[in-house]
């Protein structure tokens, strides 16, 4: 069963895709910020880190960058979930080493359907 | 797949209005010729995630005016704006639209406030004016409409990654199986542009290649796959009989966002079947910590059971067997005692959650009063059950209200009296024995002697000649009636006076005191049980039957001479003790029933506190004192007269509460007093 750490400050989005995630039969761990997930993902080896950008603590890019850092997260699909339409996120996450980006607002079918893209 | 998304809606109500409330609080404190960053990114994560939430969770209304607010605050972070008062002011607005909004929702009922519509507008005209940033939202429709025909085309795409294409987690091969779905695939390696082997980075990628795709999908959709990557790779993309269409890493940010304008369309159709969970009763969010407490002291009974259980099933019981019985039981009270405790806990929650509140209102009223005022917080981990703490904010509010109102002196005075211009208000709230202390400070005028003492004779409430001292004529003001409509003002006063604040907070089965100084200020004293749930109680036998007294209200107890009963008339009587004369109520009278003194010269008087007056209760005995559990008259038979709830005892037996101040009402003896002297 595929691993996915979902990281998010807000309870009730990081519930909706914990119940998506695991509905479709992915083993999901929560953590409520950047630096809690980055305890997380030192602990245990996740498939795919989902991570908003926007939280307290320590924010998602910033998430992404010390993932990058880590030798078993170097190649790890790592995905930003962002209402920024913006370029200027985009491309920041990406220098980031985000993989890609889910824009909010976005449906449990539009979720599957990103993690399916990365995890193949 | 089918999620019901409404399940995740009470969640999200929570904590948009916990997001609400910090947004507040930041705003409050926020310098607005310095923003602190820290703050003002905590006020734009609060109102950006109660944009993504809402959004998600199809609250279109909640999701279209967060986005204005989150615009704003975007540019503000972002140093793009400056901050002013006016945004300031804005936002403090928005926070209570929005909690009327979300409460609207909450409620299920339709939102229709002027406010909106005024403050979208405001929020507008702020965006437009000089903002530096062009529109952020390009339009997606890059057209390609003349590709979008059913008819089967080919496309080659030249496809080179960035040489650190692997290492942001993107892998060629997935892109290939994703544009599998599209349509027919064929897949041709390049590898020209592989460096000598001693060159080579293993992380690296430096394999290109050119893809086939046979398929009747539009050329955007096609585009999405490399959405990702686009910005790092070079991607030609060409009909096989076409020119090629040259799209490069320059032209970014055309395809900006294909899937958020599908998204959000499906999102918005309001799921009108489901009905989800009424937020009826509301919630509690409780700590990790208490509930670990909770399972630990369960498991604790169980084992304490399981203990008792054998010690029943055996046939005799010997010395040994008793002794471990004994030991059992005592570890069942003990723990049953910690488990109620544990639960009651639960309940708890910090009174800033009522004291978070006040920094707006005070700012607010001050500000229409011109008065400089500091509030002070003190004590706002102290603990409260959740049901308490709901009905002592509006008394609470009361008495700051009041305080700004008629207590604290505008600057001018202040200065005069050799005071510093800014005046203060403190909350403070603090545990002592089994109940709550609120105070509520204010370093203000002080109250008025001589007008309350003049205002109270011209209400009849006091004789001319009678002697009060100057503690005795502040409480003047709790009494009914003292509060008219000229000493309401339009802020402190709604009409309500301080008496209905005394009787509000009787209900809770709390006291209010009020010491005050000539020029110093008032302090306002609250003491209420912390919970509802239980109550400390004086067990009393009335006749056959057992009746509880808050323990709270009573001063003292006891057996009253002949000489010192004044009958009034048939059923009136008044006892003398020390300078004071008491009205006395016989408690088996008001409640019809027999009892084994039905004199005051055999029973027992316990004096207890009414409304801030002492009054004797004739009863026949005092029992225990023990904490009681509360059980709801009303919720479970009906409203009673004199009575507050009532109780089962320990063998079984139901006691009803009494309502001191009920009694007293029932016993018509309200105003006996005056026909005393």
């Amino acid at each position: 069963m595929k691993k996915i750490l979902a990281v998010d400050d807000s309870a009730s989005m990081r519930q909706m895709v914990g119940f998506t995630l695991k509905t479709a039969g992915f083993d999901v761990t929560e953590a409520c910020d950047g630096d809690e997930a980055l305890k997380a993902a030192q602990g245990g080896e996740f498939d795919l880190v989902i991570s908003d950008v926007n939280m307290p603590v320590m924010d998602g890019l910033t998430l992404i960058r010390n993932l990058r850092t880590l030798p078993a997260y170097k190649f790890t699909p790592l995905l930003m979930l962002t209402t920024e339409s913006g370029v200027d996120k985009k491309h920041e996450g990406r220098s980031a080493g985000a993989t890609g980006w889910i824009v909010k607002p976005f449906n449990p079918d539009q979720l599957l359907a990103t993690v399916r893209k990365v995890l193949g | 797949m089918e999620i019901d998304l409404s399940q995740f809606s009470q969640v999200f109500f929570e904590e948009s209005l916990e997001g609400l409330a910090s947004m507040e609080s930041e705003l409050l404190k926020l310098e607005v010729n310095e923003p602190d960053d820290e703050s003002i990114n905590t006020i734009f994560r609060a109102a950006h995630s109660i944009k993504g939430g809402s959004a998600t969770f199809g609250f279109t209304q909640v999701a279209d005016y967060t986005h204005l607010l989150e615009t704003l605050l975007d540019e503000i972070r972002d140093g793009r704006r400056q901050m002013t008062t006016d945004h300031q002011d804005m936002l403090l607005l928005s926070v209570d639209l929005l909690r009327n909004m979300i409460d609207a929702l909450m409620r299920k009922v339709d939102f229709a406030d002027p406010l909106l519509a005024q403050l979208e507008t405001r929020f507008t005209a702020a965006l437009a004016q000089n903002s530096s940033e062009s529109e952020e939202e390009q339009s997606v429709t890059e057209s390609s409409s003349g590709e979008s025909s059913p008819q089967n085309t080919t496309w080659i795409i030249d496809f080179q990654p960035g040489i650190d294409i692997l290492r942001c987690g993107n892998d060629p091969s997935l892109m290939f199986n994703e544009l599998r779905l599209l349509g027919e695939l064929e897949v041709t390696l390049v590898d020209s542009t592989l460096p000598d082997f001693s060159d080579m980075d293993p992380e690296a990628c430096y394999l290109n290649w050119q893809l086939a795709l046979v398929t009747d999908k539009p050329l955007e959709q096609i585009k999405e796959v490399f959405e990702w990557v686009e910005d790092e790779c070079t991607i030609n993309y060409h009909q096989e009989t076409d020119a090629p269409v040259k799209e490069q890493a320059e032209e970014a940010g055309t395809p900006a966002n294909t899937e958020a304008s599908p998204s959000t369309e499906v999102i918005a159709k309001p799921k009108a079947v489901t009905p989800a969970k009424t937020p009826e009763g509301g919630s509690i969010r409780v700590s990790i910590e208490k509930i670990d407490l909770l399972i630990n002291m369960v498991g604790e009974l169980v084992i304490t059971q399981a203990m008792l259980g054998q010690i029943g099933q055996q046939d005799t019981i010997d010395e040994e067997s008793l002794l471990s019985m004994k030991q059992g039981l005592e570890q069942l009270a003990s723990h049953t005692r910690d488990l109620q405790e544990s639960v009651m806990q639960i309940r708890m929650l910090p009174i800033s959650f009522a004291f978070n509140r006040f920094p707006r209102l005070v700012r607010d009223i001050g500000q229409q009063l011109g008065k400089q005022v500091e509030l002070i917080l003190k004590g706002e981990d102290t603990e409260l059950d959740k049901t308490v703490m709901e009905k002592i904010v509006d008394p609470m509010v009361h008495l700051v209200r009041n305080s700004l109102d008629h207590g604290l002196e505008t600057p001018e005075v202040r200065v005069s009296k050799g005071k510093p211009e800014q005046g203060s208000i403190t909350l403070n709230a603090f545990h002592q024995g089994g109940n709550i202390i609120i105070e509520i400070i204010d370093d203000g005028a002080g109250l008025d002697t001589q007008l309350i003492h003049k205002k109270a004779i011209d209400k009849g409430l006091v004789t001319e000649d009678e002697e009060l001292s100057e503690d005795a004529i502040h409480q003047l003001i709790f009494k009914a009636g003292f509060s008219t409509a000229e000493a309401v003002s339009d802020l402190s006063g709604r009409g309500v006076g301080m008496d209905v604040v005394r009787r509000n907070i009787h209900e809770l089965n709390g006291t209010i005191e009020l010491k005050s100084t000539k020029d110093k200020g008032s302090r306002f004293t609250i003491r209420l049980p912390l919970t509802l749930a239980i109550l400390d109680g004086q067990l009393v036998r009335v006749g056959q039957h057992t009746y509880v007294v808050p323990l709270v209200s009573i001063h003292e107890s006891l057996q009253v001479e002949e000489q010192r009963i004044n009958r009034i008339s048939e059923n009136h009587e008044l006892v003398r003790l020390r300078e004071e004369y008491l009205p006395v109520v016989k408690v088996f009278q008001e409640f019809g029933h027999d009892a084994d003194f039905q004199e005051i010269r055999d029973g027992l008087v316990m004096v207890v506190d009414s409304n801030n007056e002492k009054i004797g209760l004739l009863v026949d005995e005092l029992l225990s004192q023990q904490q009681v559990v509360i059980k709801s008259l009303e919720d479970n038979y009906s409203k009673v007269p004199g009575v507050s709830g009532a109780t089962i005892l320990g063998d079984g037996t139901v006691a009803l509460i009494i309502d001191i101040s009920g009694l007293v009402t029932l016993a018509g003896i309200a105003n006996m007093k005056e026909h005393a002297a």
